[in-house]
């Protein structure tokens, strides 16, 4: 399972010009993304975790062409070749369309109000031209029934307003998957879901994965949540990614001093649990124009001359593929 | 038993909508005591704010409290006029509304903002002492005294909830309602301010209902935790034992749903079925068509909230899942 | 979430039919939030008897009204001595200065109000909506090209245009529906619609059509215009009142070559110099009266409309 490259994700960056006035240009840019290196393997599910505005996003748009990047390459390694998903136009981009898909965070907002179920699940089929009329609804139907919104005939016509959260996120994940991806861009589907629902989803996301073999970015702030989804844990701070391992390692043995922070901060539901205190100074800030040492430096607890004075450090394997990029660790 | 400050005897409110009434608060008793932190925990739609805002009285038009007493020290506010109200919101109950943060006047700094609130409610201050009181408010809830005179948009999300509370504490009230102050906030900050509150709570020793759907949360800041579903309250005892020996099937499964980074990887378990819809729940037990134990008289009759063991209430026909 | 679904278990209803059935459904629901508003009902009831009163004057023509005495254009009544005459039994609402029937002149109208109104408000929905539509979308240049366009129509008045219009040549009904319904397309409407639309574009659906394969004719057309419908719906409404009012202003100044309108009732009393004589009532109450009314059941639609439309505005 871990050798098959699906993504891989060469030096990828997103800058946005920063608003200031009407006329004026500006050269001050959010650092959304910079310099990401990732490579995704065929059938494992990455989480993607970190604060609001550190990118994570930004980076899953990217993965799914919705935003063109700034810089970088993003291999995508198809069952007909590889293609870079930063140059897809024309036909390839729609056949790349077929191969990778995205959930998105907001079930209210990601549903067209005007449209019914059955339209919002075949829009796929229906733009790429897959299949005929009764096919498609055959495969809708059966899709619905695999998402738990059984029976699908009496979902099929409904509009989204007459669905509850969870069932317009079940939604979603059909449509996203109504065209066999390979490759799913997961954004917080359950963080605006309740946690008697919550589970259900993540289930059911995890028992598609296995079933039909897909391979998610999971995009998500909340750390326990991504501890069940996810084999590998990225974590992002500012745009840059800081710590990479599998989920276990991650969690017991925490290196950055970002992510031990994050993960110290986490509350547990268990007041017997005494969680061990690591304060982190100030707040999370926007990546404008940020100078080029470490991005976590005016935050960092154990910081020192040398951090200030070199380049953001590299993400370097500590043994065990287990990726940090801080000077001190 | 102890001191309480707050009584809550079956309280029912609702709201009237065109579709039919909405029984957001039904038949809901509790008590807090005196500096004491109790806390309020369910999902979305299942009455937490509703039941803060008719503790203090601050209804909406279509909204209306149809029985119970809500007693302070004592003192039954439910009969009380909108005049005799106001003296009790703000100096003994106050309240961090749900999204506050958005809420402060984007016109004027912050501290004129605590200022004007304290003007209302202790008029005997003198300029000086207010503006000495906005100082000491602003170190308690952790902000530097430096940023008062700037204005709202100049704060980040987390400065805004810790003015907002610093103006909830402007009265010394004897009882906060908290409703969701960290939600929107990310971990590390929410981490941060949730020490803070519980200090000030603990240091002012004052009672403190703490609103949230995140048990984890909830774990953290309450000494006893009452859960909501569907507009009733199904069980409520010390934090201990709803956490570790839980009898309502409903909060039985909202433990094994939850995620937690700590301990062993143990297996989630889903909840079936969806919250009910509140302007026509199921009959009998409300949680009945998503309840593993489940018998018929749970489809007829609503169960009554009673101590199930010392200090510990449920409202279920069959605790622990029992027979 | 509990409402009744279209598609039962086993039979198998073709798709045409379950998105009839659900267009019929949607149309059920919003006419009952429609008629919960009395302020909405009134207007279309306005409206609906204005429609009546149109359509009965060919059936009177062809019954009970002689064409050479009632014809609302060449009809005469030699039997009354002297005209404009009184209401009477022969006719209800007097006559003309011409001797023409009024009541004849009122409802023969009447159609052409509708149609122009109808005309017009069509023609700014199409233009307005796509324009709206494509320049949300796109963004950049063609959207400034086309605020601009939007500015320079809002700054130049509109009745000027018209006038110099009818200089140059003859502007009947339909050029003035034409006009009207271009102008306004162009203009105000189309900046309230793309304000929608920029807020439609936004909406993380956009973004799933997107990934879906969808190109942009798509999104504007399957996302985009389907969710400005109701706003325009609203804003057809205000154009109609607008148009109507706008015909007769121009016809009472004679800047048209309209044969027949409210407004050419009110230039022809103007004509004769009975514009202010309060004996000659029946000449000038009846044709204004009409035009107020009119103007007021449409604009009274749109803003019952508006509720519909705007859940934000409604009573929970
Ligand atoms: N279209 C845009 N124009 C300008 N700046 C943007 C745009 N989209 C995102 N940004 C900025 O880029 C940074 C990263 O945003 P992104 O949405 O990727 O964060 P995120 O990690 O997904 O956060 P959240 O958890 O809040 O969703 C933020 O500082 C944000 O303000
Ligand atoms: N003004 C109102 N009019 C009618 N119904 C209302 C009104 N306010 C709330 N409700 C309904 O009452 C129920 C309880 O709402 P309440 O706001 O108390 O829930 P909550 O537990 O605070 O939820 P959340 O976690 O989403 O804040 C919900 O079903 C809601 O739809
Ligand atoms: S009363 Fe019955 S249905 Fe309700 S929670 Fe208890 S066992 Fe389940
Ligand atoms: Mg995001
Ligand atoms: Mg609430």
């Amino acid at each position: 399972m871990r050798d098959e490259i699906l993504v891989d994700i060469q030096h990828l960056s997103k800058l946005y010009p920063v608003e200031t006035g009407f006329f004026t240009r500006t050269n001050l840019f959010v650092h959304a993304v910079s310099d990401l290196n990732l490579q995704i393997y065929r059938g494992e599910s990455v989480g993607l975790v970190g604060e609001s505005g550190c990118g994570k996003t930004t980076t899953g748009k990217l993965l799914v062409r919705l935003i063109d990047p700034t810089e970088g390459k993003i291999a995508f390694h198809a069952e007909d070749g590889v293609v870079d998903v930063a140059t897809l136009r024309g036909k390839a981009l729609k056949r790349f369309r077929r191969n990778v898909q995205m959930i998105f965070q907001d079930p209210y907002e990601s549903l067209n109000p005007r449209m019914t179920i059955y339209d919002t699940v075949a829009e796929p089929l229906d733009v790429q031209g897959i299949g005929t009329l009764p096919e498609r609804e055959e495969r809708v139907a059966e899709l619905l029934e695999t998402v738990g919104l059984t029976p699908a005939s009496s979902f099929m016509f409904r509009y989204p307003h007459e669905l509850s959260g969870g069932q317009r996120q079940r939604v979603a994940i059909a449509r996203a998957l109504v065209v066999e991806p390979t490759f799913v861009v997961a954004d917080e589907p359950t963080s605006m879901l309740d946690v008697s629902v919550r589970t259900g989803v993540m289930q059911l996301m995890q028992e598609l994965a296995d079933k039909l073999g897909v391979t998610y970015l999971y995009i998500t702030h909340d750390l326990a949540v991504a501890r069940y989804m996810c084999q590998r844990i990225a974590v992002m701070y500012l745009g840059k990614m800081v710590e990479l391992a599998e989920t276990e390692e991650l969690l017991h043995h925490p290196q950055h001093p970002y992510t031990r922070a994050l993960l110290s901060a986490v509350p547990v539901p268990d007041p017997t649990y005494k969680r061990k205190p690591m304060e982190i100074k100030g707040g999370i800030s926007k990546p404008i124009n940020p100078p080029p040492r470490c991005r976590f430096y005016e935050r960092c607890p154990i910081a020192d001359d040398f951090c200030r004075d070199n380049d953001h450090p590299p993400l370097e394997d500590k043994g065990g593929n287990h990726f940090v990029a801080c000077y001190k660790v | 038993m102890r001191d309480k400050v707050l009584e809550v005897k079956n309280l029912t409110m609702h709201y009237t909508t065109r579709k039919g009434p909405v029984y957001a608060v039904d038949d809901v008793s509790f008590y807090v005591g005196r500096g004491e932190s109790v806390g309020l925990v369910g999902e979305s739609g299942c009455g937490k704010t509703s039941i803060a805002i008719s503790l203090l009285k601050l209804l909406p038009d279509n909204a209306e409290i149809l029985s119970g007493q809500i007693l302070l020290d004592g003192v039954d506010l439910v009969p009380l006029s909108e005049d005799e109200m106001r003296r009790f919101r703000w100096r003994r109950i106050s309240m961090v509304f749900q999204a506050a943060m958005n809420a402060l006047n984007p016109v004027y700094t912050v501290e004129e903002q605590i200022i004007e609130a304290m003007q209302q409610h202790m008029p005997h201050l003198s300029d000086e002492e207010m503006h000495a009181r906005v100082d000491q408010l602003f170190e308690l809830v952790g902000l530097d005294p430096a940023f008062k005179n700037q204005y709202p948009h100049q704060y980040s999300g987390g400065m805004r909830q810790r003015a907002v509370i610093a103006m909830a504490l402007s009265c010394e009230p004897d009882l906060i309602i908290a409703d969701e102050p960290t939600t929107a906030l990310d971990v590390i900050v929410q981490d941060q301010l949730l020490k803070r509150i519980r200090e000030i709570q603990e240091q002012l020793n004052m009672a403190m209902i703490y609103i949230s759907h995140d048990i984890a949360v909830i774990a953290e800041v309450s000494d006893r935790v009452g859960v909501m579903y569907a507009g009733h309250l199904v069980e409520m005892a010390s934090t201990e034992a709803i956490f570790h020996h839980p009898v309502h099937p409903y909060t039985m499964g909202l433990m094994s749903a939850f995620p937690s980074i700590v301990g062993p990887k143990r297996e989630l378990t889903t909840l079936p079925g969806e919250p009910p819809d509140l302007l026509n729940p199921p009959p009998g037990c409300r949680f009945h068509p998503r309840c593993h134990y489940a018998t018929s008289i749970c489809r007829e009759k609503t169960p009554e909230f009673v101590e199930y063991e010392e200090d510990h209430y449920v409202a279920c026909w069959h605790p622990g899942g029992e027979g | 979430m509990s409402e009744g679904t279209v598609a039962t278990q086993h039979t198998y209803v073709p798709l045409w039919r379950v998105r009839l059935n659900l267009f019929l459904r949607s149309l059920r629901t919003n006419w009952a939030l429609f008629a919960e508003n009395p302020i909405g009902l009134i207007g279309l009831g306005i409206i609906i008897f204005f429609g009546l009163f149109a359509l009965a004057h060919p059936i009177l023509m062809n019954t009970v009204w002689p064409s050479k005495i009632y014809d609302p254009v060449s009809g005469y009544d030699m039997e009354v001595a002297f005209h404009p005459a009184p209401p009477s039994p022969r006719h209800l609402l007097g006559t003309d200065p011409l001797g023409r029937d009024v009541l004849s002149q009122l409802m023969y109208s009447t159609r052409y109000e509708f149609a122009l109104g109808i005309l017009s408000a069509v023609v700014t929905v199409v233009i307005a909506t796509t324009i709206g539509a494509v320049s949300a979308y796109y963004g950049g240049i063609i959207d400034t090209l086309f605020m601009r366009l939007a500015d320079l129509v809002i700054m130049v008045p509109f009745l000027p245009i018209l006038i110099v219009l009818s200089a140059l040549t003859e502007v009947g009904m339909i050029e003035l529906a034409l006009v009207i319904g271009i102008l306004s397309g162009f203009g105000g409407t189309t900046i309230v619609i793309k304000s929608q639309a920029l807020a439609i574009k936004v909406k993380p659906f956009i973004e799933a059509a997107r990934v879906s394969g969808g190109g942009d004719f798509h999104i504007i057309f399957r996302h985009l215009i389907p969710n400005l419908l109701p706003i325009s719906l609203l804003y057809m409404m205000f154009v109609v009142t607008g148009a109507i009012f706008s015909e007769a202003v121009l016809s009472f100044f004679g800047l048209t070559t309209i044969q027949m309108s409210w407004g050419i009732m009110i230039n022809t009393t103007q004509l004769f110099g009975y514009l202010l004589r309060f004996d000659t009532w029946w000449l000038l109450i009846p044709a204004s009266l009409a035009i107020t009314t009119l103007c007021a059941a449409f604009y009274l639609v749109g803003r019952a409309l508006d509720e519909v439309v705007n859940p934000r505005l409604r009573r929970r």
